[in-house]
């Protein structure tokens, strides 16, 4: 991405430099006020003053206010669990696709990225029926099942598939393998890039997800990040405001922190992911 | 057998997919023309009655309205400030990599979190955007409690979130762009405004057709910022269509009517579909 062959011949105009560099500092305001608002007392969240205190008080009452290492579990089983599942249930249905000729294949493609129109939150109120049968109202499990299967995984992965040279998987049969030692030795491996992009999508989507989560979950032992936030940030708790700040970010911390330590194969994951 | 293996491997992803995808999409059509049951009142065939009911519903009307204001307000928007982000990213930039950085940011924020950010902004007299008004003598104004600026309000914040997204599909396809084309276009004597309008503006097509279809559909599934800042309010004036659903369901507890509004919107995002189906078509004849 930074390789000098993929930038422009041209140095940028002064100008237009100055009006990108104008538009980033715009952009990362919010969250530089977030920041600002939450390392300084209440009454500094509206006055700019670079001799204000630092503290880390609203910290600690944000802590307080809100059960956030119990939401911050939540997220990190909830996570984990569709990461861990979609993985293996979008790898071996991607595999199928992608290599074996069945009965009604094209069929139940086509049927697959139904999904990727119609989301599990655009049926919240039929899924809620459904998992309220299945006893998993408030349950974690109950906020990540409609999500395990999903239609974007088996896609992207199908496509990756698609690209293995046959002679590669000829090669390991000749070696011995069975067709799920093909998938594991032959497959997956080569794989790993799409498998990286498509876990930090998931796993930002899954932590930022909010209206399903919202809706299936009712107690602070199932209740994630977001729904925890929202919760606490809501006017009517009567929270002010450098506390509020101060929650939002330990709430996206883990995934700001993460995102700015691998900001490259992010930003690459989400592009490799998006233009298949 | 290999039909089999086929369907082996396809069966636990297509367990769930049914489950949660296909039965409650049916599921959703097949309630709407049923009234909501209670224990009393066990639910019974109405027909179209439930859609009869939704045409003379003032709110669905509004929602609906709101809805395609919110589109053609943030969309092209966002695709355009994206469209320039990308272009100068794409450019031998001092500090190119945090000016990326910035942009995208906003992207992986969950919406909650922004929204709780932006209320702040929004908030009469006390906000950031009315102390910054007030410095030119502007009077305060209550940005999220007046009908007419309420959607526009949202409408900014969701701007903001979207376009670094988008810009990442225009640096895709301009890093797929031959570097030729630049040189030849240098030689030719080309401005950078010609050359963007006549060459790279065209080439990009088929990624603004992409992200138009699809952020026309994601807009549809864009309501978590309304818990935070409006509620949809004041008087639904920056409600839209799935919230609504949400609050037909969950606090009215009209389940019926909610599947009847579902199916609407399962019905606008099938024309949605079909219409990217014959973009995209239209895309390969391009190429």
């Amino acid at each position: 991405m930074t390789s000098p062959a993929t930038a422009a011949g041209r140095k940028t105009p002064l100008l237009e430099t100055g009006a990108a560099w104008l538009l980033a500092l715009l952009w990362i305001s919010p969250l530089a006020y977030a920041f600002w608002a939450a390392f300084h007392p209440a009454e500094f969240a509206t006055r700019f003053d670079l001799t204000a205190p630092l503290t880390l008080g609203n910290f600690a009452k944000a802590w307080t206010y809100a059960p956030f290492p119990r939401h911050l579990l939540n997220t990190i089983i909830l996570v984990t669990m569709v990461l861990a599942a979609q993985f293996v249930l979008c790898t071996l249905a991607a595999y199928a696709f992608a290599r074996f000729d069945f009965a009604g294949r094209d069929l139940a493609f086509g049927l697959v990225l139904v999904q990727l129109l119609v989301m599990p939150e655009v049926l919240i109120v039929e899924n809620y029926m459904i998992m309220s049968r299945l006893g998993l109202v408030d349950t974690i499990l109950g906020i990540g099942l409609p999500y395990m299967a999903s239609a974007f995984g088996i896609f992207l992965l199908r496509q990756t598939f698609k690209t293995v040279p046959r002679e590669l998987e000829d090669a390991a049969r000749v070696e011995g393998c069975n067709f799920i030692g093909v998938l594991l030795r032959v497959y997956v491996p080569l794989a790993k890039p799409t498998y990286l992009a498509y876990g930090l999508v998931s796993v930002s989507y899954h932590w930022n997800n909010f209206l399903w989560p919202l809706i299936v979950t009712n107690s602070v032992n199932t209740r994630p990040l977001t729904v925890g936030l929202a919760i606490f940030g809501a006017p009517e708790s009567g929270v002010d405001w450098a506390v509020i700040s101060a929650g939002t970010l330990l709430a996206v911390a883990p995934l700001l922190v993460t995102f700015l330590l691998f900001q490259r194969q992010f930003i690459q994951s989400f592009m490799h992911a998006g233009i298949k | 057998m290999r039909h089999v293996y086929g369907w082996l491997l396809l069966t636990p992803a297509a367990i769930l997919l049914i489950a949660f995808t296909h039965y409650p999409a049916a599921a959703t059509l097949l309630d709407s023309l049923f009234t909501t049951g209670t224990v009393v009142r066990p639910s019974r065939f109405v027909g179209l009655a439930n859609y009869a009911a939704l045409a003379d519903d003032p709110i669905f009307w509004q929602v609906l309205r709101n809805n395609a204001w919110f589109a053609l307000g943030t969309i092209p928007t966002a695709i355009a400030i994206a469209l320039v982000m990308a272009l100068w990213v794409n450019t031998r930039l001092p500090a190119r990599a945090l000016v990326r950085m910035a942009y995208f940011t906003p992207t992986i924020l969950p919406m909650i979190a922004v929204a709780n950010i932006w209320l702040f902004f929004y908030t009469p007299q006390i906000g950031l955007i009315d102390q910054f008004r007030a410095m030119f003598g502007a009077a305060s104004h209550n940005w999220l409690g007046d009908p007419s600026t309420v959607l526009g309000a949202t409408m900014v914040m969701v701007v903001w979130k979207e376009a670094g997204f988008f810009m990442i599909f225009y640096l895709a396809a301009l890093q797929s762009l031959p570097p030729e084309l630049e040189e030849a276009g240098r030689i030719e004597g080309a401005s950078r405004w010609t050359f963007f309008w006549r060459v790279t503006f065209p080439l990009l097509m088929p990624t603004t057709l992409f992200v138009l279809v699809n952020a026309t559909i994601n807009s549809f599934k864009l309501v978590d910022h309304l818990f935070i800042l409006t509620k949809g309010g004041p008087d639904n004036a920056s409600s839209l269509l799935l919230y609504y659903i949400y609050q037909v369901a969950f606090s009215f507890f009209e389940t019926s009517y909610a599947a009847t509004l579902t199916s609407v919107l399962l019905a606008l995002l099938a024309t949605l579909a079909l219409l990217q189906f014959a973009l995209l078509e239209k895309r390969v004849h391009y190429r």
